[in-house]
């Protein structure tokens, strides 16, 4: 049975390894991705509890039972222990209830969609706090971020300020992509005709790297971006330079630019259609079609025989508040 | 060449010259040596003149043992295609790095990880699965055969057209480039417009039919056909969890093919169920497929339990800890399992309440999968454990699955998914719970069963060869894996940028390199174990001291698997019948009246497999044609009212003396 230690051994000596490459979920720069980071370690801590005493005793039952060992009893007729069937389902129910706990309470501070509360663990955020909006669009096979504020637009590359809370805006143009940064926060679907948000502050400055995780054809592999976490002054500059740019993103620009194609350089729009993100993301870019939202409004006040559509909030699939 | 012209279209659809992958150098080599290959197994079979037999005592048997058989051969064969899929995606990872781009374009890697997926869930997991139930299902219980033999013959047709179906879209055209569960829109008509999709779908429609059968078979099987005494509660835990498989099959089955066939409709006939435009959704797609998608992870499952329990009970000469706590933790799986699909797309933008809930549900399972980890803890405690092959596996099993399972439940935690999701991580999750569950569940039971089956034991010194690359291969070819996901790598990448990832996917590619020769050494295991069949024979027909009615017939059973249906008193039924001194009858045979073979299951799954292939084409002629031709095999079928024969007595009297004189020869 000694390979058997081996084998586990294996297993530790991998998590040794761990500390020495560069696991940036376990280690990310941004205190959305460090909380689920930390989520990790504390899940796998507690269900180590229970893991470590199951892999010790299969190896010692194994072999203090074996049959050249005729020196330990045997009960060839034994089947029944109120008590340890009490164990059996007590000790993982226990640590479910508290794995379940926290589940419940960090899915909800976690939530993608809600609002941050702090910048870190010891910077709260005050309520009324207003995050830099981002508006992505996943495109066959690169990524589109659209900054309203600023009116300028980028391509496969995104760029914020540190320590400032981010409101990403998510959508697609065909197919189903995933936004992940993983220095930065989880991912959430990038989906046509619809919008999944996600909420997100860096801590650290550097360049990291952001990609699609769910795949969606030929230019998948390349469907990557460089993510620049700045000062406030860096940023301010790089949009500066970014809206000296005298490409403008319209709507016949975009519909050249969305066209499929990977390992797609670089580009920078100094000026931005204001009305490009909700015709793409309600799929009427093309001047002739009917906008989703539109249609929607129009069905709903057909359904309903009123006028109640004015203050009934329509805008196509919140998923929640 | 075909000419241009309507009539060609007409009679070929989208087939053409061009559909045949000339250009593709390692297709064009494979179909060489399948060519080569196929001849030579076809020559044999002429040289050796088995065409009759194969015909008669194979193709058209409607004995459950054979059809276990033949789905076991169905599945060992496509793991060698799903195996070598797996062998060309490690190797294009180890090496596709900054400059190199491999030896695959994504135009075939693409292709090649969908099929893995495929082959390895649905024509190597599910046969081998199915296989065990249909071979030892009947035996545990005391029957003769299942409650429905020909659908028995026709679902293992219909689900070996459906890999030959996989296998054709090798050579004649091409396979998905969507990943295994082909989500829209990337798997709709605008995102893949060849006949990729298509293949899938019809392939999975055509295998999924003979799935569902079989589920309902098994079912009714358990349930009408257990010998006298055999109460629910006295049901050996193997048969439990086959009765728990089958109602998921039956249950989650046909969600399947009613979302392949609204996605085939979106592709064929411009509905818009999937799309993007015109109201249609693909969160619908995903949300149906997952709700088949996920019992199917505990259809896969819930038998390799089964053979656990059975296998540590014998091994450790001991009755099973916990028989009543195994039961009931098996149904709460079962129901559990439907509770649960929403943790597969945790990041598809669901409320936190949702994700929380469907995350709790997720962790809810490991209670009852840990109570059963923890019974057969129990029963090896004050055992007598020996270590042939099968419990070797199981404890590989018991000590791989706790980590797949603790990775699993990792996964279960949304703000973890959200990181983990799609990523290396998931990869080797499932790999771990499913190589270190269901593969090595299969092979104990392969080792368990196989005396059973063909008389002799399997050869130990090749066994413990495979069992060794087998194991060690998993943990280094899938430990890297995880490592890699926590690294942010993502799945299905076929070029990857970052040179300080290289090493971990060539550590990876070993460990898929030590895994082949656990493959290797399996097949030299079986070849030496045929060669030593004489020294390796089985006369009591109960080698290792089982403990379950199986072991109470001889090694292989005979056609009717028992001359006298047993009675049964004790869960452990066939251990309690040798303590109370049970002496086998060695007269008063009678006559045993027993289903008969017939070609219809064959011919029906052919011709559906010709209205599959000529849809895929859009060979709108010919799918009339074969649909017709379907229905009228089952007409016809309908008539044949010579389906049943009596085993004369005296046949049964020589058979059961032949075997009383070989105890007799070995006491």
């Amino acid at each position: 049975m000694v390979p058997l230690f081996i084998r586990c051994g294996l297993i530790l000596l991998s998590f040794a390894l761990l500390a020495g490459c560069n696991t940036v979920v376990l280690n990310p720069a941004g205190d959305i991705a460090a909380q689920q980071g930390n989520l990790i370690v504390v899940s796998t801590a507690l269900m180590l509890l229970i893991i470590v005493p199951v892999i010790v005793l299969t190896i010692f039952f194994a072999w203090k039972y074996r049959q050249s060992n005729t020196a330990a009893k045997y009960d060839p007729d034994w089947d029944h222990s109120t008590k340890l069937e009490l164990v059996i389902w007590g000790a993982p129910l226990l640590i479910i209830i508290v794995l379940g706990l926290i589940t419940w309470i960090t899915t909800h501070t976690l939530d993608p969609y809600r609002p941050l509360s702090r910048i870190d663990a010891e910077r709260p955020l005050p309520a009324d706090h207003k995050p830099l909006v981002i508006e992505v669009v996943a495109l066959d096979w690169k990524w589109l971020f659209i900054y309203p504020e600023q009116g300028i637009a980028t391509v496969n590359e995104l760029a914020t300020p540190v320590d400032t809370p981010i409101q990403f805006k998510i959508t697609a143009s065909t197919y189903m992509n995933s936004f992940y940064i993983p220095a930065l926060a989880g991912q959430i679907y990038a989906m046509a005709g619809m919008e999944t948000k996600l909420h997100a502050v860096l801590n650290k400055p550097g360049t990291y790297e952001g990609f699609s995780a769910n795949f969606s054809g030929d230019g998948f592999s390349h469907m990557r971006f460089k993510y620049h976490g700045l000062s406030d002054a860096d940023f301010e500059s790089w949009v500066n330079d970014v809206k000296a740019q005298r490409d403008a993103l319209d709507r016949p620009s975009y519909v050249a630019l969305e066209k499929p194609s990977a390992r797609e350089p670089v580009r920078r729009y100094g000026s931005v259609d204001p009305t490009l993100y909700h015709a793409i993301l309600n799929r009427c870019v093309d001047e002739h079609a009917t906008c989703m939202d539109k249609m929607m409004k129009h069905d709903h006040h057909r359904a309903s025989g009123n006028n109640s559509v004015e203050h009934g909030d329509m805008e196509h699939h919140e998923h929640h508040e | 060449m075909f000419e241009d012209t309507s009539t060609t279209q007409l009679i070929f659809g989208r087939m053409s010259w061009e559909s045949i992958p000339l250009h593709d150098p390692i297709l064009l080599a494979t179909f060489i040596s399948v060519a080569i290959g196929g001849t030579a197994i076809l020559a044999l079979i002429t040289r050796f003149n088995l065409w009759g037999t194969i015909w008669r005592d194979w193709i058209t048997s409607i004995d459950h043992k054979k059809i276990g058989i033949m789905y076991i051969i169905l599945g060992l064969v496509m793991l060698l295609r799903g195996f070598a899929d797996a062998l060309m995606m490690r190797a294009q990872q180890a090496i596709a790095f900054g400059d190199v781009a491999g030896y695959l374009p994504p135009h075939h890697y693409d292709q090649i990880f969908t099929a893995h997926g495929v082959i390895m869930i649905f024509f190597v997991a599910m046969p081998l699965v199915t296989g065990l139930m249909n071979y030892i299902v009947p035996l545990q219980i005391g029957a003769r055969d299942v409650a429905f033999p020909f659908l028995n013959n026709f679902s293992f047709w219909m689900t070996t057209f459906g890999a030959g179906l996989t296998m054709v879209s090798l050579f004649v055209g091409e396979y998905a480039r969507t990943g295994w569960l082909a989500y829209p829109p990337l798997s709709g008509i605008l995102g893949s417009p060849g006949v990729g999709v298509d293949y899938y779908i019809w392939s999975l429609q055509i295998a999924g039919i003979g799935t569902l059968l079989s589920g309902v078979n098994l079912i009714v099987t358990i349930v009408k056909m257990r010998a006298p005494g055999m109460q629910m509660m006295k049901m050996p835990v193997f048969t439990w969890t086959a009765l728990c498989t089958n109602v998921l099959i039956v249950a989650a089955f046909p969600v399947l093919t009613a979302v392949l066939a609204m996605l085939s409709m979106d592709r064929m006939l411009g509905t818009n169920f999937f799309t993007n435009d015109l109201g249609g959704n693909a969160m619908m797609y995903v949300n149906l497929i997952w709700i088949w998608g996920h019992p199917e992870v505990y259809i896969l499952i819930l038998p390799l339990f089964g053979v656990f329990s059975e296998v540590v009970s014998t091994y450790s000469g001991k009755r099973l800890f916990g028989y009543t706590s195994m039961v009931y933790a098996t149904v709460v799986i079962t129901i559990l399992s439907y509770l649960v699909w929403l943790h597969h797309f945790f990041t598809m933008g669901s409320g936190a309440s949702v994700n929380s809930f469907f995350g709790i549900t997720t962790m809810i399972i490991s209670i009852p999968t840990g109570a059963k980890i923890f019974n057969w803890l129990f029963t090896m405690y004050r055992g007598r454990i020996r270590f042939e092959l099968p419990m070797m596996w199981t404890i590989a099993f018991m000590i791989t699955f706790v980590i797949g399972g603790m990775t699993g439940v990792l996964l279960a935690v949304p703000p973890a998914d959200f990181v983990l999701h799609n990523s290396l991580f998931l990869i080797a999750h499932f790999h771990n719970v499913i190589i270190g569950g269901v593969v090595f569940g299969f092979f104990a039971a392969l080792n368990y069963w196989y005396p059973k089956a063909f008389g002799y034991k399997l050869d130990e010194y090749w066994g413990k060869w495979s069992f060794w690359c087998w194991v060690s291969g998993f943990y280094v070819a899938f430990m890297p894996l995880y490592v890699l996901g926590l690294m942010g790598v993502t799945r299905r990448m076929s070029h990857f940028e970052d040179p300080s990832l290289q090493i971990w996917f060539v550590i990876a590619a070993i460990g898929a390199v030590l895994i082949l020769f656990g493959i290797i050494f399996l097949i030299v295991q079986l070849y030496v174990s045929f060669r030593r069949r004489h020294a390796l024979r089985d006369v009591t027909g109960d080698p290792w001291n089982g403990r379950t009615l199986e072991w109470s017939t001889s090694s292989p059973p005979p056609v009717y698997n028992f001359a006298f249906t047993p009675r049964v008193h004790d869960n452990d039924t066939w251990a309690d019948m040798k303590k109370q001194g049970y002496q086998r009858p060695r007269s008063g045979f009678t006559a045993i009246h027993m289903p008969k073979n017939t070609g219809a299951g064959f011919i029906i799954a052919l011709l559906s497999t010709v209205v599959g292939f000529a849809l895929i084409w859009h060979m709108w002629p010919l799918a009339i044609l074969a649909f017709v031709a379907t229905v009228a095999a089952i007409i016809i079928h309908t008539f044949n009212y010579e389906r049943d024969y009596y085993i004369p007595a005296e046949e049964v009297i020589r058979t059961e003396n032949a075997r009383t004189a070989m105890l007799e020869q070995h006491v």
